[in-house]
């Protein structure tokens, strides 16, 4: 686990450092996940559709991955990082957006009302961590959140893919938005699956409006998709435990095979987890003729 | 740095109740032409602290600016031109932005603001 949390090894601005910059940045895998999660984002903040090219915040923009979506979409940016490193390689990626060298747990230092949206991508998790004797997470997450909420125009909203280690953590979050005076919630792609889950905070600044409905994320069949009802899945599973010493029962399968709904089961699973699975048809799981 | 960039920014010292605009200090400005477009601009326009624009272009060795604009003036072609010149195209590379009431210095360096606090100014 601990490689795959780098907010447990070290603070941002320490473990961005060159070679961490310069290989988080050259790698394909990354970069193609970061676009994407972007994009997702962008979809998310759901911008007027007119061609006006709009102001938006990038917050914990690193090597201006995320910002050159932003590009790509036609809007101008300003991105807010805390590690020098990533900065300079953004600088020699000749990004378009403005960089700014900030700690937003400090709060944001920009004037009211200026923001037509902001994103993050995978940052805010970092503020739940105490790097210095002086960082108090929850005074950490209040700066960021009421300075976003200042900074933000009125009906603007800012979408951040965040990746809470633990509920506690996301609760947390959640809170402190919402205490910043925000409206909105937690939007899980891919609840399903392990690896593709992403879970992105949709907020809208002002007070909540029956024309805002939090966005469904994908994969989940519509249906709605809180932390009550992931953990309740979770409940609900009974552990089977097998005694060992009784003779096992011999498992039904008959002469032939699993079966056409067996297999429609498997691949709604899999279906479910995100994963590419070709349409059902009349061929699906047909037996092969004898001469075959 | 663009002037859009700076502004934006403010002075997030604790205790400081009105810490913009940020004062420039100006080492180095770099030009780089930037595609052109009515529609940002229009939109900027409303956001944009005007007084601070036109002085901050002033520092950076552009004095084309008028005193004073209105939305009327985006009418003209001109105006526009100037407006974007001002807002996208001049860039602080080296120098340093000044709180406007502790003298803070805030370093910019290769066209980055540091504008990380000290421990004592959270």
């Amino acid at each position: 686990m601990s490689t795959s949390r780098p907010e447990l090894l070290a603070p941002p601005e320490i473990f961005y450092n060159d070679d961490e910059a310069r290989k988080y940045t050259s790698s394909s895998r990354i970069i193609d996940i970061q676009s994407q999660l972007t994009e997702r984002a962008l979809e998310l903040l759901a911008l007027p559709d007119d061609g006006v090219p709009r102001l938006l915040l990038d917050i914990g923009c690193g090597s201006g991955l995320s910002g050159e979506t932003i590009t790509e979409h036609g809007h101008q940016w300003l991105g807010l990082d805390i590690s020098q490193s990533m900065l300079d390689v953004a600088l020699e990626r000749e990004v378009d957006g403005d960089l700014v060298l900030g700690d937003m747990g400090q709060g944001l230092g920009l004037r009211p009302g200026v923001l037509d949206g902001a994103i993050s991508i995978s940052a805010v998790q970092w503020l739940c961590n105490a790097d210095k004797s002086s960082h108090e997470p929850r005074l950490r997450l209040k700066a960021f959140f009421g300075s976003l909420y200042r900074c933000l125009g009125r009906g603007a909203r800012a979408v951040l893919q965040v990746y809470p280690e633990n509920i506690a953590q996301r609760e947390l979050i959640l809170g402190f938005a919402m205490r910043a005076g925000f409206s909105g919630g937690i939007v899980v792609d891919y609840p399903h699956s392990t690896k593709r889950r992403k879970e992105y905070l949709v907020l809208t600044c002002g007070p909540p409006s029956l024309s805002f409905i939090t966005p469904n994320g994908k994969g989940e069949d519509g249906e709605s998709c809180s932390d009550e009802d992931n953990s309740g899945d979770e409940e609900n599973q009974t552990v089977c435990v097998s005694d060992r010493h009784r003779p096992r029962k011999k498992q039904k399968v008959n002469k032939r095979g699993k079966g056409r709904d067996w297999v429609l089961k498997k691949k709604e699973q899999m279906r479910r987890k995100g994963n590419t699975v070709p349409a059902d048809t009349k061929y699906t799981a047909r037996k092969r003729k004898d001469r075959f | 740095m663009r002037l859009l960039t700076h502004n934006m920014l403010s002075s997030n010292i604790k205790g400081v109740a009105n810490g913009f605009p940020l004062k420039i200090e100006v080492e180095k400005v770099v030009q780089k032409e930037v595609d052109f477009n009515i529609d940002f601009l229009k939109n900027m326009f409303y956001k944009v602290e005007w007084k601070a624009l036109a002085e901050a272009s002033r520092t950076m060795g552009y004095a084309e600016l008028p005193e004073n604009a209105d939305a009327a003036m985006l009418e003209s072609d001109d105006f526009l031109h100037k407006f974007h010149h001002a807002l996208l195209e001049l860039h602080l590379e080296e120098g340093a932005l000044v709180c406007p009431e502790t003298g803070r210095k805030f370093p910019v360096t290769k066209g980055i603001p540091n504008m990380l606090l000290h421990e004592d100014e959270v």
